[in-house]
């Protein structure tokens, strides 16, 4: 049963601390006797190493030791990567975890990357532990580097891994290409786009950062930090990169300060600091930099892509084909090569039904910074590039592209829907939230403002993002076809207390997306009793039970649905305990409003608080019912769930300055039933805001040796609050069948579709002056560039 | 150098290397955790603090500047545990997500609100131009500050 509380728009919990400055993040911690960690990162893109003098550093005041590869050679194994492109076949012995290419800890012998961690210095302080890195000399030889996939790919290039001849980590491919080049070669139109999808740095506010803890007398380790996925931490870190048992580490992700993907992988600092805590006997303390986040923690796109569209004359897309690039950096982050490939490249119809569709995604080693994850990731990548081609195909045949898109996306009367490349859309009206998004924009006035603009000296620009999203990672079967190496379940537990207080625990971890507030509210809801009866607990691998982690906006859907099954069992008890107590066959117990009972029969009732202390007590209980009331579920879904919605921009462009202006903006999300609006327009808000930073100015450059040239937020350009124009928001919604509530994926969808809509919208503006395409960010440098060349 | 400045009212006498920067002796000595590190340059605001009556960004300043200054940090702006209107207004409109910006977004926010009592929305924008958010996008922070204002006059 269902109250209003779920729907509501309550405020988040956990605020009031933030706002007081009393959150304690992980690089607020202060253990007694603490030490501080400090990296030396190499200086090159790709060298080898001669040598590591740390004597002087060892001599620096506060200074208690200096450690390099070598010092953990045969004590820390490789950093695991656990997406494996194309699948792995079997989980029995011999595992798959072995993967070529992956990155040591500390360097080895050759630095593949500009910020690769070469040596670690710990001291009393932090200041110490900074100023004696400073004295740690690395002599490299440097050595050719490369930094796109093409240069990498080229006959001769400079190899980064013995193991991975060629650089190629991965030749993926989906859907059919006999059919789908079939139906390009014979069909009306055909269009082509090259696109490059920039590399860019994900930034939560929050810098890394990690603590390691050793109890000698217990032998047990604890390590604080920075994860989205405690649980998998936990196991990656003890079987696989220390070596130690299982029940031996124990992992807590403290307050995390933004995520947005890059804290769901795991880092060289999180077993160092273990390893560094037991052999020192104190507990050490490893904070990052924006400079060290920028060049170590996971970068976010990157796709280098080639796109065909076929169609007919009258504007029925027949076929898609598309090629990408993608740039993984010098090693196999945790999952990346799986967000580069199987996210991206299955996601490249769309929302449209498109009959012959083929994706090939080559996944190559540079000497960059790995790759990973960032809001959105894969699916932003492929709406892109689709959403820009659509436009020029709707431009070829002369018809208006928003058209174009509602005669071509998957009607409501074909769900469950194959996409041809993998995914099975769940559920939808895609063309009514495109509509939606039409009528709050005003569309068909728009031409008359394009008039006006002119006459004013503005080039004005309209763009269509539509997009569908994968999300809610995800059955676990269906995970390992995709080469996922462990269970996408999520799991939660529920226990009443005697006086009808409720503690529920989930496996999923927060970074920032209100969790203790809306799954307060599932549990309340479900359970038919205030939310401030309820207490949320989380991120302790220790207290919670088992659960994969907050990642492909997952926790709210497949762990939520765990939550909601927990309380049902709970209700269930409860009744059948009820109806034992008040003398009546269960059926004739009905349970609303947090009370228990019998229609018809005046006073026979019990409270839920009645039945939490009844079961509590155990006395006189049905015969075999257990006592107490604390459940424990798992909720492994049957598919993936399919938010989408159609994002809408207009924008207005200095033709002399190249400055761009964003006039209007429309967003429509149907992330089906949305338990807390409040929190989901936050999330809604913050992702179109990531997606415009990307759009409007975000880039990460490296030159030719691999040297970051944005390694700081003075040279990478962050969205500020006079870059953010308002949104005008809506949403429908449409329950997914995948889960019994019925909710979608909402933390990060709502960045898929901001790119294509801004570069939709800048190419429509920049028509007039003879631009076809222009790749982001949308710079006023590069549009006036762009400008003045088109002119000649 | 031995230094005497006041920390949310109490008062802190240290002996400081020069080079020690304002946030670090805030968090590290003073134990106020609240003022974050969210870069090394000066860009992203998560270290703001008010010295004296004017805010600024910790991370920018010596210690010994502050020797003889007032300081207030986000722990000092209201006590036992209350929230001032401003605060409020930030939980009510969701204006916090992950919460790593906020201290410093509320620091700004206080001393633009100190300078303005009735901001329109381009003076907030601007007000908080040297905060950066990755989490909400901004616009709750926008419309909490324009609550608080409605709600005061
Ligand atoms: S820490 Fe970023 S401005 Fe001070
Ligand atoms: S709330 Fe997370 S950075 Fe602002």
């Amino acid at each position: 049963m269902t109250t209003e509380t779920f729907g509501a728009g309550l405020k988040d919990r956990d605020v009031p601390a933030m706002l007081r400055g009393d959150t304690t993040f992980t690089s607020d911690l202060r253990l007694p006797g603490m030490l501080h960690m400090e990296f030396v990162r190499s200086e090159h893109g790709h060298a080898r190493i001669d040598g590591i003098d740390t004597a002087e550093a060892r001599e620096m005041p506060g200074v208690v030791t200096v450690v390099t590869g070598e010092d953990l050679a045969g004590k820390l194994m490789p950093m695991p990567c656990i997406w494996i492109p194309g699948g792995v076949e079997s989980h029995f012995p011999p595992h798959p975890y072995g993967v070529p290419g992956a990155g040591p800890v500390l360097a080895e012998g050759v630095v593949r990357f500009i910020g690769e961690p070469v040596a670690a210095v710990v001291a009393e302080t932090a200041e110490q532990a900074r100023a004696a890195a400073r004295k740690v000399a690395v002599a490299y030889t440097p050595l050719a580097a490369v930094t796109t996939p093409r240069q990498a790919l080229a006959e001769g290039a400079p190899q980064l891994h013995d193991a991975v001849p060629g650089n190629l980590n991965a030749l993926w491919t989906c859907g059919d290409a006999e059919r789908t080049d079939a139906a390009i070669a014979e069909a009306e139109v055909v269009v082509e786009l090259d696109l490059y999808n920039q590399r860019t740095i994900n930034n939560p506010m929050e810098p890394r950062a990690a603590v390691g803890d050793y109890d000698p007398v217990k032998d047990e380790y604890t390590l604080y930090a920075t994860t989205q996925s405690p649980h998998n931490h936990r196991f990656l870190l003890s079987a696989l990169v220390l070596g130690i048992p299982f029940n031996k580490l124990r992992v807590i992700a403290p307050p995390i300060g933004g995520s947005f993907g890059t804290k769901g992988y795991l880092y060289p600092d999180m077993p160092l600091v273990l390893f560094l805590a037991r052999t020192l006997g104190r507990p050490v303390r490893w904070a990052d930099t924006r400079e060290g986040l920028m060049r170590s923690t996971v970068q976010g796109r990157d796709h280098l892509q080639h796109v065909t569209l076929a169609g007919t004359r009258d504007g029925r897309i027949t076929a898609l084909r598309c090629t990408s690039y993608a740039n993984l950096g010098a090693y196999p982050s945790t999952i990346g090569p799986g967000v580069a490939t199987a996210l991206m490249g299955r996601s490249v119809t769309g929302p449209y039904a498109i009959p012959n569709a083929f994706c090939e995604v080559h996944a190559v080693f540079t000497n960059t910074v790995p790759l990973g994850a960032q809001r959105g990731s894969g699916r932003a990548e492929a709406t892109t590039i689709t959403e820009r081609v659509l436009d020029l195909y709707a431009k070829e045949i002369g018809a208006d592209p928003a058209e174009v898109r509602l005669r071509n996306m998957v009607p409501p009367d074909r769900f469950p829907y194959e996409n041809g490349l993998g995914w099975t859309y769940d559920s939808g009206d895609y063309a009514a939230a495109l509509r939606r998004a039409l009528e709050l924009a005003d569309y068909s006035k728009l031409e008359v403002l394009r008039r006006e603009a002119r006459e004013r000296g503005k080039l004005l620009g309209v763009g269509i993002g539509s997009f569908v999203a994968i999300c809610g990672v995800g059955p676990s079967t269906r995970m390992q076809a995709e080469g996922m190496l462990g269970g996408t379940w999520e799991s939660a537990n529920i226990r009443v207390h005697p006086n009808g207080e409720v503690a529920a625990t989930i496996g999923s971890t927060s970074t920032g997306q209100s969790h203790t507030t809306t799954f307060a509210q599932i549990v309340a809801s479900e359970l038919g009793i205030d939310p401030s009866a309820v207490t949320i607990f989380q991120a302790d691998t220790q207290k919670a039970p088992y659960g994969q982690g907050t990642y492909g906006s997952r926790s709210y859907s497949v762990g939520g649905p765990a939550l909601a099954l927990a309380a049902r069992q709970v209700i269930a008890k409860m009744r059948t305990a009820a109806a034992h107590f008040l003398g009546v066959p269960e059926d004739q117990v009905e349970y609303a409003d947090g009370t228990f009972s019998v229609p018809g029969r005046e006073g026979a009732s019990k409270t839920f608080q009645d039945m939490a202390m009844a079961l509590w007590y155990g006395w006189s209980l049905p015969p075999g019912m257990e006592p107490t009331l604390d459940v424990t579920t798992f909720f492994d879904p049957p598919d993936f769930n399919y938010p989408y919605g159609s994002h809408l921009a207009v924008v207005e462009i200095d033709e002399t300055t190249g400055e761009l202006e964003i006039v209007r903006y429309v967003a429509v999300h149907d992330v089906g039933p949305i338990g807390n609006p409040l929190v989901v327009n936050g999330q809604f808000e913050g992702s179109i805001a990531h997606g415009l930073g990307q759009a409007l100015m975000e880039r990460a450059r490296y030159d030719e040796t691999g040297a970051l040239l944005t390694a700081d937020l003075t040279t990478y350009a962050m969205p500020r609050a006079h870059d953010i124009p308002r949104f005008v928001m809506d949403t429908t919604e449409t329950p997914s069948p995948h889960n019994p509530l019925g909710v979608k994926g909402a933390g990060e969808i709502a960045t898929v579709p901001v790119t294509a809509a801004v570069a939709n919208a800048v190419c429509d503006a920049l028509r007039e002056a003879g631009v076809r395409h222009l790749d982001m960010p949308y710079t006023p440098e590069k549009i006036w560039r762009a400008i003045r060349e088109a002119k000649g | 150098m031995r230094i005497t400045l006041t920390v949310n009212g109490d008062r802190v006498e240290q002996d400081v290397p020069p080079n020690v920067l304002l946030v670090d002796l805030l968090r590290d000595t003073c134990e106020l955790t609240g003022a974050k590190v969210g870069c090394d340059t000066g860009q992203c605001g998560t270290c703001v603090v008010r010295l004296g009556d004017r805010s600024v960004k910790s991370c920018q300043m010596l210690a010994v500047q502050a020797d003889g200054a007032e300081v207030t940090t986000v722990e000092g702006l209201s006590g036992d545990g209350e929230l001032t209107p401003l605060q409020e207004a930030l939980w009510e409109e969701h204006g916090a997500q992950c919460g790593f910006c906020v201290p410093g977004m509320v620091m700004s926010l206080t001393d633009l609100l100190e300078r303005d009592s009735a901001p329109d929305e381009q003076a907030i924008r601007a007000g908080i131009a040297g905060n950066l958010c990755r989490c909400t996008g901004y616009g709750a922070v926008v419309r909490a500050v324009q609550k608080a204002v409605k709600d005061k006059s």
